[in-house]
């Protein structure tokens, strides 16, 4: 007789490992500067070749790893005026370029509340009654007749950043000497003690709770003798190695934005020509700016950027940009206009003061994450550009020197750089620029004008609260215009509903009616769909936890259901929000929105972890 | 189990999520900002890769190439994604990868670069590739590529492929109403059209990637210029699948209900 024996468990698959030289995190503009120099030198026969260490007999192996799933998508719009990445492609011709187009014409509109529901202070109350009783105002909206030169964009080029850097990866890739992965998220840095020895991508074939699953495999671990860092302010790698080393200084990330826009098709005669950019302020909210720029081929951008200093709890992106987009100064050229691409992204605010470790043993930090963003010019490409470059220039003579990439020796050959670089000096300057925000609109902006024409000698210095203590409550948001008691009867009803707060609110607030057209004004989920086209892989865990499930049923406020941008964060069962990771863009907003912060800590009950999908446009 | 040499034929069409409006370009039929759109190899194209991966793999085969006729950088853009899946050589040819281009031309570039391929055996050669194409095309390159060739045994609508014990073919190719029609083929060379077949979309794998960049970075930069026209054809109107979206967010729907509201969407055209 025999005994049958039930099959053991199937052993698990085990985790591959990968040597490589260079290892990037992200492929944005910062990334795509580092990759552009390094590619070029590596690809200069006239010079010794860099040989790699990790594969001996190979050429220096570099890999990107960009978490969505191609290069370009999940980016944004912008207009720079390009002085790096002139310096890189002295023969740039924007016309070679998607969507690229020299600037034109730049004006800066005052827009007034034409449907008297935006909160406005008693001063822009009546800035608004002057303006209108002096006939100063064309299509609800009064054009500054001067505007300080260091907000101008003079020489500059309009781009989608997608198309710009699809483009950027092409002129890498044709190198023939890097290779970029999209699709391909990084879960964390590998750390040892205080050095970066590579990185560990996501687990694949996994449940939402990350479990293993059907076709499980494991992340894999790619060893890297320089880890470059450079997934952006909301980046799994940026914030691990921000909460594993600290912030130098005084330095945290308090200031935030989102930023969310359309791309449209203008209609055939439509009197804007490419290169026209419009910056804006005063509506929805006066907190609330926006933007209009017009590619090639009647295409434009439009979109609003909602701060971390907006103390709405109900802080809808997506509401406030369907009644932006309706702005008599903005739709007389809209109205016939037709949805091509619609996206959202975290923009760091913090500027300089955002800075964290640049570098340390065996990596270094580049971009939007490394604090680059010039928040006094609403720069941040170019500033992103240059500092990959710099890094580049540095790797290359530390490789050329046969040099480790210790910290002291990345000091010297990158932040040295840096620190001597434009970047760096405009950074200074604008370092306080937007301290007066917190204090109300006029405020910042006699601030920023302030520090601009003192040259950042001066400003109304107030260090920024953390942004969780920032948000206010709804009842006192609403103060006058919606009393407590209807307010608490609105919230019982949109709970009882499943529905967020924001649209019932602002319906009571005044806020008209969307009237949806199916061209511009759609539906959220519609622009998702039509506009985003979002995308999430199937085998990949949730990228967005709620930490302590107590903590979210005892927050009052819940802005991360209000602010997503995609509607991918609902109300749930038992007051605990519910995350559906096909709807999100991974714009990062809920991050930055909860106001709920781990006791003794800069956390917050939220994670916002690797996750692979999101966007599928390259034309943001 | 005998070593196939597998060709895979497949080239890059416009990411299906995007919004495709056709017009009338100085070279003729075209999508409005095609050169904006994002791209993918041609999902048929891609059932057919993995499926001859998987086959080498299993040992029944020797190695894969893939034979990509489309433009350079848009070619060397989609290799970044699917470099990662399953490993493969190419071999690029830098052309258009329109629809619009005629069939004829373009199944006659692609076969005089089969033929000219450097160590070609036909006695173990299988053609793979799409049965239909997501793009513009008319769903017949390949089979035309194999006439060309003289490869007379042609399968379309594959769904199956097992190799047999003495190196025949079992072939399920899909026929009318959910049923698949079973060849038995003696042997290469042989064409497949693949329908979707039944493997899932491999894992990205950064090893493969990495092992497949070294070859596949040299063999883009060596992408030869291959001119296809549209070989005099004149197109009359180009209509492309219009677009309905009406969404709503229903909670708790019974699947009848979902069923009815279906079957009065479709009733409305």
């Amino acid at each position: 007789m025999t005994e049958k024996t039930a099959p053991g468990p199937i052993a698990p698959p085990s985790r591959q490992s990968l040597d490589v030289d260079i290892a990037c995190v992200g492929f944005g503009p910062a990334t795509a500067g580092f990759l552009t120099t390094l590619s070029r030198r590596l690809a200069d026969a006239s010079r010794p070749p860099l040989p790699s260490l990790a594969s001996p007999g190979l050429p220096l192996q570099v890999v990107c790893y960009e978490r969505a799933d191609d290069a370009g998508f999940g980016v944004s719009g912008v207009v720079t005026r390009a002085r790096a990445i002139r310096a890189a492609f002295p023969d740039l011709d924007p016309a070679q370029i998607p969507m690229a187009a020299p600037v034109r014409e730049e004006k800066v509109l005052y827009l007034v509340d034409p449907v008297g529901a935006s909160r406005r202070s008693v001063t822009l109350r009546a800035a608004d009654r002057t303006l209108r009783a002096f006939h100063g105002v064309d299509h609800d909206s009064f054009e500054l007749p001067w505007t300080p030169e260091f907000l101008h964009k003079t020489e500059g080029i309009v781009f989608s950043i997608g198309q710009l850097m699809q483009w950027m990866a092409g002129q890498v890739m044709a190198q023939g000497t890097v290779q970029i992965w999209p699709g391909t998220p990084v879960a964390e840095a590998l750390i040892e003690g205080q050095a970066v020895r590579g990185v560990r991508l996501l687990d694949q074939g996994v449940d939402r709770q990350g479990r293993p699953g059907a076709g499980y495999l494991p992340g894999m671990d790619v060893h890297a003798a320089l880890t470059v860092v450079a997934d952006g302010p909301v980046g799994a790698v940026g914030r691990q190695l921000d909460q594993t080393l600290g912030m130098p200084g005084r330095n945290a990330r308090r200031e935030w934005a989102v930023g969310m826009k359309l791309v449209v098709d203008l209609p055939e005669d439509t009197p804007l020509s490419a290169g026209t950019v419009l910056h804006t302020f005063g509506f929805p909210e006066p907190e609330i700016f926006g933007f209009l720029y017009v590619h090639p081929d009647r295409v434009a951008s439009v979109g609003i950027f909602v701060p971390s200093w907006f103390d709405s709890p109900t802080r809808t992106s997506y509401r406030y940009l369907q009644h932006y987009v309706q702005h008599p100064a903005l739709w007389r050229y809209l109205q016939s206009a037709r949805l091509r691409s619609w996206g959202a992204k975290s923009l760091l605010e913090s500027g300089r003061r955002g800075e964290p470790f640049l570098v340390g043993d065996g990596f270094a930090r580049i971009g939007e994450g490394s604090g680059s963003t010039n928040v006094l010019t609403s720069s941040g490409v170019d500033e992103a550009f240059a500092t990959g470059v710099q890094l580049g220039e540095g790797v290359i003579e530390l490789l050329e020197a046969q040099r480790p990439f210790t910290r002291p020796n990345l000091e010297t050959a990158y932040v040295t750089r840096r620190r001597q670089s434009w970047v760096e000096q405009e950074g200074r300057v604008s370092e306080r620029a937007r301290d007066g925000f917190q204090r109300g609109v006029v405020t910042g902006l006699v601030g920023m004008a302030l520090s601009g024409l003192t040259g950042g000698r001066a400003s109304l210095g107030h260090e920024p609260p953390h942004p969780a203590d920032q948000v206010g409550s709804v009842e006192t948001f609403y103060a006058g215009k919606i009393p407590a008691a209807e307010v608490a009867r609105i919230r019982a009803d949109c709970e009882k509903r499943g529905v967020p707060l924001h649209d019932a609110l602002m319906d009571r607030a005044g806020w008209p009616p969307i009237p949806m057209d199916g061209q511009v004004l759609v539906s959220q989920q519609d622009a998702l769909l039509l506009g985003g086209k979002v995308q999430a892989p199937p085998g990949y865990a949730d990228h967005v936890v709620f930490l302590d499930p107590e903590l979210c049923r005892a927050c009052g406020k819940r802005v991360c259901v209000e602010i997503c941008s995609a509607e991918a964060i609902r109300p749930g069962d038992a007051g605990t929000p519910a995350f559906d990771r096909e709807k999100c863009v991974h714009c990062g907003a809920c991050l930055w929105s909860c106001p709920t912060r781990l006791s003794g800590t800069e956390r917050v009950n939220l994670e916002f972890r690797a996750g692979a999908g999101g966007l599928h446009s390259a034309e943001n | 189990m005998p070593a196939y040499q597998i060709l895979v034929l497949g080239s890059i069409v416009p990411d299906p999520l995007q919004t495709l409006e056709p017009l009338t370009t100085p070279q003729g039929p075209g999508l409005k900002n095609e050169a904006m759109l994002p791209h993918v190899l041609d999902p048929w194209a891609a059932h057919a890769l993995y499926e001859a991966a998987s086959l080498v793999a299993k040992g029944a085969a020797s190695k894969v190439t893939l034979v990509a006729l489309g433009p350079k950088a848009k070619l060397q853009q989609v290799m970044m994604a699917v470099g990662q899946k399953v490993p493969f050589e190419l071999l690029a040819l830098d052309g258009p990868a329109s629809g619009f281009t005629d069939a004829h031309e373009v199944s006659a570039r692609l076969s005089e670069a089969v033929a000219r391929l450097p160590g070609l055996d036909r006695s173990a050669l299988l053609l793979f590739g799409g049965w239909e194409s997501a793009s513009r095309g008319a769903g017949v390159t390949l089979q035309m590529v194999g006439e060309q060739l003289g490869i007379y045994d042609q399968f379309f609508g594959v769904d199956e492929l097992t190799v047999e014990p003495d190196g025949a073919l079992r072939i399920l190719e899909r026929v009318e109403g959910g049923k698949h029609q079973v060849s038995r083929c003696a042997g290469p060379p042989a064409v497949l059209g693949w329908a979707t077949g039944n493997l899932p979309e491999p894992r990205n794998n950064p090893q493969v990637g990495m092992a497949n960049m070294r070859a596949l970075l040299p063999a883009l930069q060596k992408a030869s210029p291959t001119p296809a026209g549209i070989g005099g054809v004149r197109f009359e109107s180009v209509v492309v699948p219009r677009v309905t979206r009406e969404t709503r967010i229903v909670k708790d729907q019974s699947v009848d209900e979902i069923a009815r509201e279906l079957v009065e969407w479709i009733r409305k055209d």
